[in-house]
């Protein structure tokens, strides 16, 4: 399974980034292969719209269940990823990635 | 005519002097004033008026037509605003991030995406007793202010001829719907505050009017409290300060209650004439 968590930097130790569609990383770790892949979003900042459904667009194109964030996704984005049925996790906003996948896995993240 | 009002935010005094502006002129001119800060109009506060046309106004989006769509996926490429996107086996539209460019519908292979109109606002024109007042209000959630700018600047071209004085009071900000407020305007007029923050968001607004190679010039509200920061930035760049409306108590009252301030307080008519005398000079 593949989880996209939001993050300032591209590693386990980085900072997560609280918000959705502007997130400077999304970092992606792939369970079964153990592998850990990020994808730089920083050029949304010259996007005053859209955000969004754009981030939503990279959680599909990831194939990604589980999404690990800060706030949550907004209202354009949380309805693309109620449709592909996407698991969101929040309040992981003040953790680095590694511990924010720690908290989901011994379950003490809030679902969205 | 066309005299445009606007700031690097808001809060600083844009509509007091539209509105101010607008009413003193119209003592001697004929004068349409029009809103564009259309997220937020609020002129309309500050006039007596009656209604007198409002119709809605409408954008083109596309509406997804599922029965030919082959989901290749085409049309999220072609849209450069994130607004259609193929979430797995159903294409999405967001019609607040839609600036009805036309892109994924003509470019769709099988036609699946026809634009249909989708109202975004409302456009009110009133008339107060010696000028009309123009203003347009986006429908909540919706997010493009262009496109209702755009109709809003059509729809006074229609109504008003080229020797009428058109003021506009426009968006806060330095983005979009600034520009589109200001780009057929013959002359800007730039509004601050003289403090640190005002000074800030003034450069940024000088520096969009240069860009757009506007004329410009600037009239400082709350003159009295802050520093001089202001008057020697423009010093140093040439800049005209035309008025400077003073910080004065009964002008926050007159605000609060919604009411216009010239008639009242001789010195802000004092400045207003001045920014009369000064357009004059320069374009009317
Ligand atoms: S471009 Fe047309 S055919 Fe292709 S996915 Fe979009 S709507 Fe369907
Ligand atoms: S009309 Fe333009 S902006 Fe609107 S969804 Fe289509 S491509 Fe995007």
């Amino acid at each position: 399974m593949k989880i996209v968590f939001t993050a300032e930097g591209k590693k386990w130790d980085s900072k997560m980034d609280p918000r959705f569609g502007r997130a400077k990383y999304y970092v992606v770790y792939n369970e079964e292969t153990k592998e850990l892949e990020s994808f730089d979003n920083s050029d949304v900042e010259g996007e005053a719209h859209g955000a969004g459904p754009k981030a939503a667009r990279k959680i599909i194109e990831y194939k990604a269940e589980v999404l690990i964030t800060g706030n949550g996704p907004g209202g354009n984005a949380s309805k693309v990823l109620e449709k592909i049925g996407t698991k969101i996790f929040i309040g992981a906003g003040d953790l680095t990635v590694k511990d924010s996948y720690e908290a989901y896995k011994n379950g003490s993240l809030n679902k969205f | 005519m066309k005299i445009a009002i606007a700031s690097g935010k808001g809060g600083t005094g844009k509509t007091t002097l539209s509105t101010n502006l607008a009413s003193y002129l119209a003592e001697s001119r004929k004068v349409v004033l029009t809103d564009l800060d259309v997220e937020e109009p609020n002129s309309g506060l500050f006039l007596k008026s009656e209604l007198f046309f409002s119709e809605d106004k409408y954008k083109m989006i596309p509406e997804w037509n599922k029965v030919d769509c082959t989901l290749c996926g085409e049309c999220q490429d072609n849209c450069n605003y994130h607004a259609v996107i193929q979430v797995v086996d159903t294409i999405m539209v967001f019609p607040e991030l839609c600036h009805s460019c036309f892109a994924c519908s003509e470019l769709c292979p099988t036609n699946s995406l026809p634009m249909i109109p989708q109202k975004m606002g409302e456009l009110q024109h009133f008339k107060t007793k010696n000028f009309d007042f123009i203003e347009s209000r986006l429908i909540i959630g919706e997010e493009q202010a262009v496109p209702l700018i755009k109709q809003t600047l059509d729809y006074v071209d229609s109504q008003f001829d080229k020797d009428v004085v058109k003021i506009y009071d426009s968006p806060p900000g330095t983005s979009c719907p600034v520009i589109e407020a200001t780009k057929d305007a013959d002359f800007i007029i730039l509004i601050t505050e003289p403090t640190p923050f005002g000074l800030n968001d003034v450069i940024l607004a000088i520096d969009t009017m240069k860009e757009l190679k506007k004329d410009f010039a600037i009239v400082i509200n709350r003159f009295g409290i802050g520093n001089d920061d202001i008057i020697k930035y423009c010093e140093e760049n040439k800049i005209d300060i035309i008025a400077k409306i003073p910080n004065q108590r009964a002008a926050a009252e007159l605000y609060s209650k919604g009411e216009l301030m010239y008639p009242k307080i001789p010195e802000v008519k004092a400045e207003l004439e001045k920014i009369v005398k000064y357009l004059e000079s320069q374009v009317l």
